[in-house]
């Protein structure tokens, strides 16, 4: 008896178990983004030779309009980059989609800015940026989160 | 015994409640869902903006001579087709079957004009960027107006040229040239517009693309008009009384749509269009040759004399972002189409490109099946809806027909 007594009491659970199971896969089918996305538009780039900086200019990012944003880029030590050879692109993670433009930079407006013309975003939700930078100290790129 | 009991009295009770919270008693959205469905009414539709490379778009002068353009069956090969002939006015400007007929047949549905001019692509697959660029191509199209270039812009100088005069200054001579010529078209037509001059092409594309300003100047004056979705959101937003505005059956179609379905993916924003392109498997048109969407369609756009950067755009190169930063190529472009906008849905079948699937109900079981696609790949997924839910996404859809012209009834 003792040997079943115990899984019968703990069977109380099962309800909790499948309130969270049903939970977990309700959420994901709604794909709300991580909770812990780090939204900030200054960022190091990966292998820290850069820092860059996302500018869009307006505030909330509107959704289905064709912008035209800086970027500021400096080096590790905070030094404005200048004649960087700079791209960018990105997506929605949890889509497996990209940007429906091809946003390319289109001036350098000196002091280590950058205009990068023809983003847009298709759909509100979770999308990253990935700024790649090309420039004498080598090649590395950072990746922003944003949420619209 | 009384432990299982006890447990299965509670497993059934936790079930029947959690159901009931997610389907019967949860009157009320979350912050997020209540932000989404904000985003789709009609009062978040700007003002419609200028068209930079439609110096006439909101010239109400345009606007008249571009109606009259609209319905006169004299812009044909056969003097019986007219735009109205397909974009029928009463019928939210479509025609009601698969593919339009003009002089032919074309291998597309008649696609409605409501809204159309926030969109930065027209046609299914986005040939043309304006209205008046769109406007152009049926004209000469051998299976829709049949008409050429000359034969308009000596119509148009014959019966239009006060009018005309009145909206682009002086109308060129056009009435002693060839009765049908154009770069398109016959080999007689096109032998016909290489023994013009240089001057006489020019004269003769700049009065042509001002027709389609005309046309577009008359197409931006239809607006999609409010519908009992848009009663619903605004009501919701503004933290009135929502209840007797849908059904409850509605409602749910409408977590659906905003929720488990995933449907703002692509139908975004108020007018339910993101105004992109996707591939969502759709079957191919039985008898037609391939098609292979937006994949061809930018090259196309790219080459059009009339895009935004061309020489009878009045634009600058500033304000044609959207070619000059275009999405030109890859995979997710084969078989790629502009979802329409879900306004007036219930009222427009056939559905797709090509008219492939005859009614509401079966688009929703599309989407519920998500089939491969016969070229590229879908991005669908199934959604293993319910019969119960498949109703209630079709109920949904429903709402979105004007107020007063839908087949849905008040509640």
């Amino acid at each position: 008896m003792p040997k079943s007594k115990l899984p019968l009491r703990l069977l109380w659970l099962l309800p909790v178990a499948l309130i969270g199971v049903g939970g977990i896969g309700i959420a994901a089918m709604m794909q709300p983004p991580p909770a812990d996305l780090d939204l900030s538009l200054t960022r190091a780039t990966e292998h820290g030779l850069y820092v860059g900086t996302l500018e869009p200019g307006v505030s909330p990012i509107p959704v289905g309009t064709i912008q035209s944003w800086t970027v500021a880029v400096t080096t590790a030590d905070g030094k404005p980059l200048e004649h960087a050879d700079l791209s960018i692109d990105g997506g929605m993670p949890q889509h497996g989609h990209g940007l429906p433009t091809k946003p390319q930079v289109t001036e350098e407006l000196g002091g280590g800015r950058y205009r990068v013309e023809g983003m847009k975003f298709n759909m509100p939700g979770w999308w990253t940026i990935t700024l790649n930078v090309a420039a004498a100290a080598g090649t590395d790129s950072a990746t922003f989160n944003l949420t619209l | 015994m009384r432990f299982p009991l006890l447990v299965a009295a509670g497993v059934l009770a936790t079930v029947v409640a959690g159901w009931s919270w997610f389907h019967l008693g949860k009157p009320e959205w979350s912050p997020a869902e209540t932000k989404l469905i904000a985003s789709l009414s009609l009062s978040t539709l700007p003002q419609l903006p200028p068209d930079p490379s439609n110096a006439v778009g909101d010239d109400p002068t345009a606007a008249t001579l571009g109606r009259a353009l609209f319905f006169d069956t004299r812009l044909s090969g056969n003097g019986k087709v007219a735009c109205a002939s397909c974009h029928v006015p009463d019928r939210q400007f479509q025609d009601g079957t698969p593919l339009a007929t003009g002089m032919g047949q074309t291998n597309r549905r008649t696609m409605p004009i409501a809204g159309t001019a926030y969109s930065p692509w027209l046609f299914w697959d986005g040939r043309r960027d304006s209205q008046w660029a769109q406007a152009l191509g049926p004209l000469e199209s051998l299976v829709e107006h049949g008409a050429d270039r000359t034969q308009i812009a000596r119509l148009v100088a014959v019966n239009y040229a006060a009018d005309y005069e009145a909206v682009f200054g002086q109308m060129p001579e056009v009435t002693a040239l060839p009765e049908h010529a154009t770069p398109l078209g016959t080999d007689a037509a096109k032998a016909a517009w290489a023994s013009l001059t240089e001057q006489q092409r020019e004269d003769v594309n700049r009065v042509f693309a001002n027709i389609g300003k005309a046309i577009a100047a008359f197409e931006r004056t239809v607006e999609p008009r409010p519908t009992r979705f848009d009663a619903y959101a605004d009501a919701l937003v503004a933290g009135r009384d929502t209840s007797g505005l849908l059904t409850p059956v509605e409602v749910e179609g409408l977590r659906l749509f905003v929720g488990k379905c995933d449907c703002t993916k692509c139908h975004n924003g108020p007018l339910f269009t993101d105004q992109h392109f996707h591939n969502t498997g759709v079957p191919a048109a039985a008898g037609l040759p391939e098609d292979q969407g937006r994949i061809i369609a930018t090259g196309q756009v790219l080459a059009d004399p009339f895009n935004c950067l061309g020489a009878y755009s009045d634009a600058g190169p500033a304000d044609c972002a959207e070619l000059r930063y275009m999405d030109r190529e890859g995979e997710d472009l084969l078989r790629a189409y502009k979802p329409p906008s879900l306004r007036g849905v219930a009222e427009r079948p056939p559905y797709m490109h090509a008219g492939q699937i005859a009614t509401l109900a079966d688009v929703v079981r599309h989407y519920n099946a998500a089939p491969a696609a016969p070229g590229g790949h879908s991005e669908l997924k199934p959604l293993a809806m319910s019969e119960t839910e498949l109703a209630a996404l079709e109920a949904f859809l429903r709402t979105l027909s004007e107020t007063g012209t839908d087949g849905g009834q008040q509640p």
